[in-house]
């Protein structure tokens, strides 16, 4: 029942060509899931943070949404959806746009009242303010809802093909599970855990790129 | 003629007058001083002139023109640099180009001549956090003077520096006043400050949001070193503190 780590290994590199293949499909609707999520979660924390009253109108409902298990919906999403790649997108877009929200309407909220007077006093317009205050200002916590999503997007794709499609790391996993290959289904636990971190590093070396400025110590020295 | 005309300004939140027929004027290449208790409606009327808030009565002229409501007319800093951390100096000093929708190129290009004068040479690429912050001040200032070659408000904005540091900032501030012919009004409750840079003295009392008293100060300018150690200087600072 527990594999030792050297059958694990023996296993992951025997399947290697499969898992690859697999791995390519479920990192296809990953990337795209969590493109779209992203795109979602972006345009709702602009338009939840500019305007007041959808912020109250469908804040609650945003949270709702986080509360209900995606192993629940999934399935009814194969039902409206089908078999092919459109179920699992729309999960992980359900799974991601969330903490990019959230993180986002944070930060923008957390902008310097002050500096946006201050632009303001030099005749800065909306767009402009959103463009040098609060849009930089909410990087920071942009991208620690970016790395959970990161994360959410390989489990969420996993999940989703688990329970239906034709190909991908979940289909893969349910296969070797109903033949007891335990060692084959440690093999694909092992490599869905290192996609999610190396995209969750992929996101941290962005962030690094994009806020050079985070990489200064206290006593103003580049580190 | 007066650069700069406020004209019988009156503020009030929730029922509390915190400005009263406030009229002052600034001429060119003055340096005139708002002196008064900490809350005491100094930076209302500061955000009046600016244009950010709008006052119950009065209006607010720059060159004769009617400004009033009208943000982005002068240049406003406060006690807080508001250096944006995540630009480096140069693009922050050039921030107000950009706003008015320069390249950034030509933007940049227009800002570095001025880093020398400044006093911010090697600094372009950094970031404001590490910078001190009297440098800090003077990119604000840097910022500040990109935005409006006319008239600058600045409200306290040495007050978070040392006494050595801000004692330097001040022979600086008149010097590059001077050089880019800039009018400047000044808020401070710092009575020595107040006597030390400028060329008058509005008082301003809290309690009644009104001009108690207008000081001109004689002394010409550059001031002597140890002005402040003379007769004249605490007869100033006596008559001041008998009024405020």
């Amino acid at each position: 029942m527990l594999p030792s780590p050297i059958e694990v290994m023996q296993a992951f590199v025997s399947e290697l060509p499969l898992l690859l293949e697999n791995s390519v499909i479920t990192l296809q609707e990953a990337f795209i899931g969590l493109f779209l999520g992203v795109s979602v979660g972006f345009c709702a924390a602009v338009l939840m943070d500019t305007f007041d009253i959808l912020y109250k109108a469908f804040y609650p409902l945003l949270i709702i949404t986080q509360t209900i298990p995606s192993v629940a919906i999934a399935p009814l999403l194969v039902l409206w959806f089908g078999y092919e790649m459109t179920p699992k997108i729309v999960l992980i877009v359900i799974s991601t746009f969330f903490p990019v929200t959230v993180g986002l309407l944070d930060g923008f909220r957390s902008a310097d009242k002050d500096a946006i007077g201050l632009l303001r006093s030099m005749g800065a317009g909306c767009l402009q303010i959103f463009r040098y205050i609060k849009f930089p200002s909410a990087l920071p916590q942009l991208f620690s809802g970016l790395r959970i999503a990161a994360a959410y997007s390989v489990v969420g794709a996993v999940i989703s093909e688990w329970l239906g499609g034709f190909g991908g790391l979940g289909v893969y996993m349910t296969r070797v599970k109903k033949a007891f290959a335990f060692d084959k289904m440690f093999a694909v636990i092992f490599l869905i855990s290192a996609i999610s971190l190396a995209l969750m590093a992929l996101v941290g070396f962005t962030e690094k790129k994009c806020m050079p400025y985070r990489n200064i110590d206290n006593k103003g020295e580049k580190i | 003629m007066n650069k700069l005309e406020v004209k019988n300004i009156s503020k009030s939140f929730d029922g509390n007058r915190v400005l009263n027929d406030i009229s002052i004027e600034l001429n060119q290449g003055e340096l005139v001083c708002l002196l008064g208790v900490s809350g005491g409606g100094k930076t209302t009327l500061f955000n009046i002139i600016s244009g950010l808030l709008s006052p119950d009565n009065g209006q607010v002229l720059l060159d004769g023109k009617d400004i009033t409501n009208q943000p982005g007319h002068t240049s406003y800093m406060l006690q807080k640099d508001l250096l944006l951390p995540y630009r480096t100096i140069e693009d922050n000093a050039a921030l107000p180009l950009l706003l008015k929708g320069e390249k950034k190129k030509e933007a940049r290009m227009q800002v570095s001549p001025l880093f020398e004068q400044f006093g911010l040479e090697g600094t372009q690429k950094k970031y404001p956090a590490q910078l001190s912050g009297g440098m800090r001040q003077r990119a604000a200032l840097l910022r500040t003077y990109m935005f409006s070659k006319d008239v600058a408000l600045l409200d306290e904005p040495f007050s978070a520096l040392d006494t050595i540091t801000k004692s330097s900032m001040h022979k600086w501030y008149l010097s590059v006043m001077e050089q880019i012919q800039l009018s400047t009004l000044f808020i401070t409750h710092d009575i020595d400050e107040a006597i030390l840079i400028s060329d008058r003295i509005y008082l301003l009392s809290g309690s009644l949001g009104e001009i108690t008293g207008e000081i001109i100060i004689k002394e010409p300018k550059p001031r002597r070193d140890d002005f402040n150690l003379t007769e004249e200087f605490l007869e100033y600072k006596r008559k001041i503190l008998s009024l405020l």
